[in-house]
C-alpha cells in the first residue's frame, strides 16, 4: 500500500480553531451521530445568562460534575429516594425540566467523591433555569446540589450564579448520537398514545 | 411572609396606576455633563407625579414620569462603585442584547430610529396629557425648560395619540387592547375573574419581598434603588395595509377574514376570547371585564382549538399551561402613535404603531424571558416552526399552526406585521432617588 507523506503544519501560525458544520436535518428516520466542538457549541449564540448550548441527535442535555462536600455522600444517596417518592406522589412534578432521562452518579477517580448529574431534555436550560430553581424549591431536588462544592449559599434569589455554577460544572459531549435524531419527548408520548388509540381500535374491530 | 405597605409616597405613578391621558410625549434625552443632567433633573422632579396621587381626585391634567439608562445614571456622575451593583442585562441595555431577544434582521438595533441604541440616550421623560392642548402646552414649556439647562439635549421624541372611539383603548390593526394586566399586591386593586391572585409588590418594585418570599439585593445605595423599577421601551411599527391584505388572502368573506384576525391574536377584534367565543364574535363579552379573562387553556382548551397554542395572547399569558407563570408577569404602559389609516385606504407608508413600557423588576428574568422563549422561541409549547405572529421577528420563513378538526390550518411563511423601530431599558427611580440623583456630588471633576 502506497503511503504519503502527512502534510507540514505551519509552525508559526497558531492553530484556529475547528469548525464544524451544524446539523441542519430533523430527519428521525435517520439516525444521526455529531462531534460537538470542545467549547460545546458551534457558533457562540447568547443566552439570557450565557452561550447556548446545541440541539444535537441526542436534543439537549447536561452532565454536570462537581466534587462532593466531605461527609456528604449519603445524604446524596437519600435524595434519590427523595425523588422516586416524589415522582410517585406526582408523576408530573418534574415535566418543567422537560426532561427525558435523568441519570445520577457518584465516582471518585482518586480526586475525591465526584458527583453526576447527567440529564438529556428539550430546550436550552437557558431558557428555563428560573423555573427549575422553583421547582428545586418545591421538591427538594436542591439539596442534592448544596451537598456539592461552588453550589451558591444564595441561590434562591440569585439566578445568575445559579446559571455560572452550571455552566462551570458542565463537561460538554464531543460525541452525541441518536438513533431517532432531534425527536423530543412530547413527540414520543404523542406517537405512543396514537400507537395506545389505534391498537385499542383494533381490538374494538375484532 | 406578611408584605410591608408599598411607600406610594415615593413611588413614581407610572406603574401604579393608568391616569386619564388621551394623549403622551416621550422625549429622549443626552446629558453632554453631569452638572447640567443633575440641573435639569432637580428642576424637574417636582413635577414627577407620585403614586399617592392616583386616585386622590386632583385636577391633574399632565402626569410626568422620568427614568434612566445606565449611562444616564454614569452622566449623571453615579460611581463606578455603585453602577457596578445594577444587573447586568440593564448595564448592557437592550441593544447589546439584541440577539438572545431576538430582534435581528429589520427589528435589528442598527436600523433603529431616534438615536436609542446609542450610548448617548441617558434619560427619559415621559409626559401623559389629557388632550393635545396640553400636551402642546408642556412640550413648549419643557422647551423653554431646557434652554435654561445648557448641556441637556433632546435626542428625539414620539408624540402619542389614542385612535378613536376613546370609549377604550384600540391599536392600529383594530384590536380592543389593555384586556389583561396583573394587579400589584398593596394597591388595593380587585383583581378581575380568571386573572388569578394580586401579585406581590416586589416582583414590580425594588425593596419588597417577590413571589419567592425573597428580596434579592439592591443596587446600591439603596436611596437610589429603593421604590424603582426597571422598564423595557419598545416601540412596534405596525403595517396595517400588509396586515389588511394577509387578511383578505386569507379569507374570501368578512366572517373568514375576522376569524384569522382572531386565530392570529387568540381574541376577536372586539376583545372576545376565543376560548369562550371560538365561533363567532361577542363585542359584549369583550368589553365586560367580568368574563373577558374568566378562562384557562388547560382544561378549557388544551389543544388550541378556539385560541391556538401560537396565537399572541397564549404566548404573552400561557395562564394556567404555563409553569412560574407569576414570576413572569409584567405592567405595561404607553399606548399607540401615527394617524390611523382610514379602513380600505391603501398603505400610505406613514409610520403608526406601538410604543410601550413593560415595568418588572427583573428585566432578564420577566421582559427578556418574555422575549426569548414566548416571544421568538420557534419550538414554544412544542410547535415547530412558529414566532408570535405580532411581536415576534417574523422575516416570512415562520408559520403559524390553526388547530381545527378534521384537519389544521398551517399558514406557512408569515409576513412581518410589525417592525421593532427602537427600543432601551431605563431605571424609573423612587422620588427619594430622583432627589438624591439630582444632589450627587461630582466626582467627575466638570
Amino acid at each position: 500500500m502506497a503511503t504519503r507523506p502527512l502534510p507540514k503544519e505551519p509552525k508559526s501560525e497558531p492553530k484556529k480553531p475547528q469548525i464544524v458544520e451544524k446539523p441542519r436535518t430533523n430527519d428521525w428516520t435517520k439516525p444521526a451521530a455529531v462531534a460537538i466542538p470542545k467549547e460545546g457549541y458551534f457558533t457562540l449564540e447568547k443566552g439570557r445568562y450565557g452561550p447556548v448550548f446545541p440541539r444535537t441527535p441526542a436534543n439537549y442535555g447536561f452532565s454536570v460534575v462537581a466534587k462532593v462536600k466531605p461527609g456528604r455522600e449519603q445524604a446524596i444517596r437519600d435524595y434519590g429516594k427523595t425523588i422516586e417518592e416524589a415522582v410517585k406522589g406526582a408523576p408530573h412534578v418534574l415535566a418543567p425540566l422537560q426532561l427525558h432521562y435523568l441519570r445520577w452518579i457518584l465516582f471518585d477517580v482518586g480526586s475525591g467523591l465526584h458527583f453526576m448529574y447527567q440529564g438529556i431534555f428539550d430546550t436550552d436550560f437557558d431558557k428555563y433555569i428560573e423555573d427549575a430553581i422553583e421547582l428545586f424549591n418545591k421538591t427538594g431536588i436542591t439539596t442534592v446540589f448544596t451537598n456539592l462544592e461552588g453550589w451558591p449559599e444564595n441561590w434562591r434569589t440569585n439566578v445568575p450564579a445559579v446559571s455560572k455554577f452550571f455552566r462551570e460544572h458542565q463537561c460538554p459531549s464531543f460525541l452525541e448520537y441518536g438513533e431517532y435524531p432531534y425527536v423530543s419527548a412530547h413527540e414520543v408520548r404523542k406517537a405512543l398514545t396514537l400507537k395506545a388509540a389505534f391498537s385499542n381500535m383494533l381490538d374494538q374491530m375484532q | 411572609m406578611e408584605s410591608p405597605a408599598l411607600e406610594l409616597d415615593d413611588i413614581q405613578h407610572f406603574l401604579i396606576s393608568r391616569p386619564p391621558a388621551r394623549t403622551a410625549r416621550y422625549e429622549f434625552l443626552t446629558f453632554r455633563q453631569p452638572m447640567a443632567g443633575r440641573k435639569w433633573l432637580s428642576g424637574i422632579v417636582d413635577k414627577v407625579g407620585i403614586a399617592t396621587q392616583v386616585g386622590s381626585n386632583e385636577p391633574d391634567s399632565r402626569w410626568v414620569s422620568v427614568a434612566f439608562t445606565w449611562n444616564g445614571l454614569r452622566a449623571l456622575a453615579v460611581n463606578e462603585q455603585s453602577l457596578d451593583t445594577f444587573p447586568e442585562e440593564f448595564r448592557q441595555g437592550m441593544a447589546a442584547r439584541a440577539e438572545m431577544l431576538g430582534t435581528t434582521g429589520a427589528n435589528h438595533p442598527q436600523h433603529w430610529r431616534g438615536g436609542l441604541a446609542s450610548p448617548n440616550l441617558h434619560a427619559i421623560v415621559v409626559l401623559f396629557a389629557r388632550n393635545v392642548a396640553e400636551r402642546e402646552r408642556c412640550r413648549v414649556e419643557h422647551e423653554k425648560y431646557l434652554s435654561e439647562c445648557a448641556g441637556v439635549e433632546v435626542l428625539s421624541s414620539l408624540d402619542m395619540e389614542a385612535i378613536p372611539p376613546f370609549t377604550y383603548a384600540k391599536e392600529h390593526f383594530g384590536y380592543r387592547d389593555r384586556l389583561s394586566q396583573p394587579v400589584i399586591e398593596g394597591t388595593g386593586d380587585q383583581t378581575t375573574p380568571g386573572s388569578g391572585p394580586p401579585i406581590k409588590a416586589g416582583e414590580f418594585f425594588l425593596g419588597y419581598p417577590d413571589e419567592f418570599d425573597a428580596q434579592p439585593a439592591l443596587p446600591q445605595p439603596e436611596v437610589l434603588s429603593r421604590n424603582g423599577s426597571y422598564l423595557a421601551y419598545l416601540r412596534l411599527e405596525e403595517h396595517v395595509g400588509e396586515f389588511r391584505d394577509f387578511l383578505r388572502q386569507h379569507g374570501e368573506t368578512r366572517e373568514e377574514q375576522e376569524l384569522i384576525a382572531a386565530k392570529l391574536m387568540g381574541r376577536w377584534r372586539s376583545g372576545a376570547p376565543l376560548t369562550l367565543a371560538p365561533q363567532k364574535d361577542d363585542p359584549q363579552l369583550g368589553a365586560d371585564m367580568q368574563r373577558t379573562n374568566n378562562f384557562d387553556y388547560g382544561t378549557m382548551d388544551p389543544h388550541g382549538y378556539g385560541c391556538p397554542v401560537g396565537s399572541h395572547i397564549r404566548r404573552m399569558n400561557p395562564r394556567d399551561t404555563g409553569e412560574n407563570v407569576k414570576r413572569r408577569k409584567m405592567i405595561r404602559r404607553g399606548g399607540t402613535y401615527g394617524p390611523p389609516l382610514p379602513e380600505g385606504a391603501p398603505e400610505d407608508f406613514v409610520e403608526r404603531g406601538i410604543a410601550a413600557f413593560v415595568g418588572c423588576a427583573s428585566l432578564v428574568r420577566q421582559f427578556e424571558f418574555a422575549m426569548n422563549v414566548w416571544v421568538n422561541d420557534p419550538k414554544f409549547k412544542d410547535l415547530d416552526n412558529e414566532r408570535d405572529p405580532f411581536v415576534g421577528t417574523q422575516d416570512g420563513t415562520f408559520d403559524m399552526t390553526i388547530p381545527k378538526r378534521p384537519i389544521r390550518k398551517t399558514i406557512k411563511g408569515l409576513p412581518a406585521f410589525t417592525t421593532v423601530r427602537g427600543g432601551a431599558y431605563f431605571f424609573l427611580p423612587g422620588i427619594r432617588a430622583l432627589r438624591y440623583l439630582a444632589t450627587l456630588e461630582d466626582r467627575s471633576g466638570c
